[in-house]
């Protein structure tokens, strides 16, 4: 059989073609990411100093710092793992050591995947009907804590389940044949080992959480309070809401500028941290785990 | 009959693993050779020499020279090696036909090569249809998707797909290891018949499946050529003990 | 060890009740996105206390809520054209009746203030006049009121108007949010779709082990920057850049957010992807490229056709993000609730109006519940995206 030489050039050059296209188009992506990183690092480098860090905002949000936008950050960030992560590992072992395959589990995972597809405004409206209004916490930093939880919720209980799912079914078998009790085996043998996978999903919780506004935007987050706040049941300012705040309204945006840019830094500066942690975790454990 | 094919004291490795020791044998025009032996002695890999599969794994070394037509496939340009694959088919252990019709499956070596010609293209696919003794059940449903086939079936597809480019060899991996008996004796004849117009090189664990189909038979064990000679002789009388042991069934 | 068997039970209790946590947590949302929403419906769209009034001679008797909008903005000027007589419309609220009256004459506690707008609605027989109900107590003799369509699903569905603050009545037809969050959504897949694709193809089957481990963290780097960041970086550089690009009065249009939007839909898309196109079984390829295919062959014709429901899903996965995404669409989309006509134009997305009025509906009120009914509709696209994405990805095992 004959096969047109002239067709056979085409083929050839058609897949240098795509492969470059493709191949550009990744760089090209990473190019993006690299693009908005270095633009805010290098317009908020120059802003961001130990005053920026620790100081009151000041003059109508165009001078001074951010210092009640982070600690209400840390507290939201501390407030909502004190309740997902708990509750989140549990249903994760739930799910993965004692749910037996059919229809509950099939519906446990379903509404786990569905509660991580529920848009962020959606839980900031439920958090403003239930925690602000019915339950009266009022705009609080206990109320916005709850619902920054409940959208980390499915994001523990998938990372808890897949550690716990990666760990060899032996563990659980020897335990067994010691007479382990079910509890116990999961508590002694089944978690240890999971553990630094469990932790890195506890990590990632904390860099979405520390990112998120809408949720906060009617139950906790202060336009501008500068003081910190006292109980749980005061509201805060928090960095993506300041963010947002001080680059769309106010009658200054321009003079506030520089502040933006300085608190787009730093919430970059947390998410990078957050990300090499994880990964940083990840190989360090995976690493020791193998060994043994 | 001239020699097709041909090894000359060829080694590879992947990586650091030793898989063929200096393999020399030849494969001659219009035959059938079944390599047999234990799982991971060799043979797949062997086989995979002929069309340059091995490729594809990185860290391989190949040493040696392998000749088809007496032109060593491994010193051509990279850009003839599609012309390689076009001349040496390949059939894999499980049917894996493409996720498209049945007749596209057929068609794909020539689409894939640059014919266009429809008329051509809807006669190529007939005849080796065909010759897969495979036509009466599907002329009704070329359109249909290649996965409702059975599994006999898709795996006469594929030996269809593979005869569509006209290559000169056809190499079989285990062609009928996850088929049924019935299935498995459709392709036994299927092979048979196709011998007068190719030459073709079958892996096979299964000894009745050798001795049936095969002209000549090789036995591959840790990486050696142990014993190679004509199918009768091996079966009847090896000339090696490794052979007999393996052939009555005493290890493997 | 008799502690234990105490605990235990309660231990394992608990487990149990966090792992139906979610299921709650969702059977709560349903109820209290559904309570408020659903509760908008059959309200007036009329200020709460307060009625339209026209003469009694007057033929029009009801009016909708865009209608009044009209009439109020002067728009409507005569009433033939809502099917009445051929006379103009004059406005009256308090503040006319003060002009029209002396304070003696309207009672010092308004207490004649009835007969006073019966005098002026009969002097003016084109009036409509908006008035408290307790100012008027229903003692109107001269006049009737007005009946106003109660706000009904089907208008909200398809009402094109978005004025939840109007008065006398407000409009709100979800029409324009709702087109301008599938508009943004959709270019903003159309541009991240085949981008994604690409860079998925390429990590999957192009990349050598030792540049995949290097670009895969970056990506998922991509999806670990918060939206505000992403909004706030729009704001910034996206924005002037299409508003100089297209020579257009404001950056802040459809375009802008499509673009924004799809910079942060690439990080899923490609993830999804590159999982699905890594499901080809390597004999596929094989059989590929032993049929003297080339690699870009066998991944247009065998690897992407092979792993399309994944690819399908992906996208589904991408445009849900898309359409939830709430404070980078804010930001950047410029925010104008009308019929959206072109991406060069500001529009307003579902998620978008939520966040930006929900601080100022007054509690409770219509505007207040009609954000929840918003909500509500946002809910269950999500929910119909993941019901997709469930049966597609179902397809793939079999």
């Amino acid at each position: 059989m004959t096969f047109p030489e002239s067709n056979l050039r085409r083929k050839k050059l058609g897949q240098a073609l795509m492969f470059g296209l493709a191949r550009a188009i990744s760089y090209g992506i990473v190019a993006i990411l690299l693009l908005i990183l270095f633009f805010i690092v290098k317009q908020g480098i120059g802003v961001v100093n130990w005053r920026f860090l620790t100081a009151m905002p000041e003059n109508g949000m165009t001078q001074g710092g951010i210092f009640p936008a982070i600690v209400g950050t840390l507290y939201l960030v501390a407030g909502s793992m004190l309740f997902a992560f708990p509750v989140g590992v549990m249903a994760g072992i739930y799910v993965n050591e004692y749910a037996k395959e059919g229809p509950v589990k099939r519906f446990v995972k379903m509404m786990t995947n569905n509660l991580a597809g529920v848009p962020s405004i959606i839980f900031g409206l439920f958090g403003m009907a239930l925690f602000v209004n019915e339950l009266n916490f009022g705009a609080s930093i206990l109320a916005g804590s709850l619902t920054l939880g409940l959208l980390a919720l499915p994001i523990v209980i998938r990372t808890t389940e897949e550690a716990l799912k990666s760990v060899d079914d032996t563990f659980r078998q020897a335990s067994y044949a010691l007479g382990g009790s079910k509890l116990y085996t999961v508590r002694k043998v089944v978690l240890p080992i999971a553990l630094p996978n469990i932790l890195t999903g506890l990590i990632l919780a904390v860099g979405r959480v520390s990112g998120e506004t809408a949720p906060i935007l009617f139950t906790v987050a202060a336009y501008f309070l500068p003081k910190l706040p006292g109980s749980v049941f005061d509201q805060c300012m928090a960095l993506p809401y300041h963010l947002y705040v001080i680059s769309t309204s106010g009658t200054q945006i321009e003079a506030s500028r520089p502040m933006a840019y300085g608190t787009a830094f730093v919430l970059v500066v947390i998410v990078l941290i957050v990300n090499i942690l994880a990964t940083l975790l990840r190989n360090y454990f995976g690493k020791k785990v193998k060994m043994n | 009959m001239g020699n097709k094919l041909e090894t000359i004291d060829v080694n590879l490795y992947y990586g650091d693993f030793h898989a063929l020791k200096g393999i020399s044998m030849f494969i001659s025009e219009n035959s059938v050779t079944a390599l047999i032996g234990p799982s991971g002695c060799g043979k797949s890999t062997y086989l995979r020499l002929f069309n340059r599969m091995n490729d594809l794994i990185p860290n391989t070394r190949i040493e040696g020279q392998v000749l088809l037509d007496g032109e060593d496939i491994y010193q051509i340009k990279p850009s003839k090696i599609d012309h390689l694959r076009r001349n040496v088919g390949m059939v894999f252990q499980k049917p894996n036909p493409f996720p498209k019709s049945i007749f596209e499956n057929v068609a794909y070596g020539l689409r894939v090569n640059g014919i266009t010609d429809k008329s051509f293209i809807g006669a190529q696919v007939e005849k080796t249809l065909r010759q897969a003794v495979l036509w009466e059940e599907v002329k009704d449903k070329l359109k249909k998707s290649a996965f409702e086939l059975s599994g006999g079936q898709q795996q006469r597809l594929c030996i269809a797909r593979a005869l569509a480019i006209e290559p000169s060899v056809i190499l079989m991996d285990e062609p009928a290891s996850s088929l049924d008996p019935i299935s498995t004796g459709k392709i036994e004849d299927l092979i048979f018949e196709l011998k007068n117009l190719y030459t073709i090189i079958v892996v096979t664990h299964n000894m009745q499946q050798a001795g049936r189909v095969s002209d000549y038979t090789g036995f591959f064990y840790l990486g050696n050529l142990i014993e190679f000679d004509k199918t009768k002789k091996i079966f009847t009388n090896p000339s090696k003990p490794e052979t007999e042991n393996y052939i009555t069934g005493r290890f493997g | 060890m008799r502690l234990r068997r105490f605990t235990e039970p309660v231990f394992e209790s608990l487990i149990k009740i966090s792992g139906y946590s979610t299921g709650f947590i969702v059977l709560l949302i349903v109820i209290f996105l559904f309570k408020e929403g659903i509760s908008f419906f059959n309200l007036s769209p009329v200020d709460e206390g307060s009625s339209l009034w026209v003469h009694n001679s007057n033929p029009v008797k009801k009016l909708t809520a865009p209608q009044i909008k009209d009439i109020f903005d002067q728009k409507i000027t005569n009433w033939k054209a809502l099917g009445g007589n051929d006379q103009p419309i004059s406005l009256c609220t308090l503040d006319e009746l003060g002009e029209a009256f002396t304070e003696e004459q309207l009672g010092a506690k308004f207490e004649r203030l009835p007969a006073c707008i019966d005098s002026y609605i009969d002097s003016l027989p084109g009036t409509i006049g908006f008035f408290p109900d307790k100012q008027t107590a229903n003692a109107l003799k001269n006049a009737q009121p007005v009946q106003v369509d109660k706000v009904s699903f089907s208008k909200f569905i398809s009402g094109t108007e978005w004025f939840p603050t109007s008065r006398p009545a407000a409009s709100m037809g979800v029409m324009p949010l709702l087109l301008g969050t599938l508009l943004v959504s959709f270019f903003a897949i159309l541009f991240a779709l085949p981008l994604g694709l690409a860079a998925a193809v390429y990590l999957a089957e192009i990349a050598d082990e030792r540049v995949r481990r290097i670009l895969k963290p970056v990506i998922e780097l991509l999806a670990g920057i918060p939206s505000v960041v992403y909004g706030f970086f729009g704001l910034v550089v996206i924005v002037p850049l299409v508003q100089s690009t297209f020579n257009l009065p404001v950056g802040e249009t459809a375009l802008a957010g499509s673009i924004v939007l799809a910079i942060m839909a690439l990080p899923t898309i490609i993830t999804v992807s590159e999982d699905a196109l890594r499901t080809t079984p390597r004999a596929m390829k094989e059989a590929s490229l032993a049929l003297g295919a080339s690699q870009w062959q066998t991944i247009r014709k065998v690897v992407v056709p092979y792993a399309a429901s994944g690819i399908t899903a992906a996208a589904i996965l991408g445009i849900g993000r898309a359409i939830g995404e709430t404070m980078a669409a804010l930001m950047v989309t410029g925010n104008s609730a009308i019929m959206p006509r072109s991406l060069l134009q500001p529009v307003r997305t579902i998620p978008a109006t939520i966040a930006a009025e929900l601080g100022e509906a007054p509690f409770g009120g219509l505007h207040f519940k009609a954000l929840f009914a918003l909500g509500c509709i946002l809910f269950i696209i999500t929910l119909i995206i993941n019901f997709l994405v469930e049966r597609v990805s179902a397809k793939r095992v079999r």
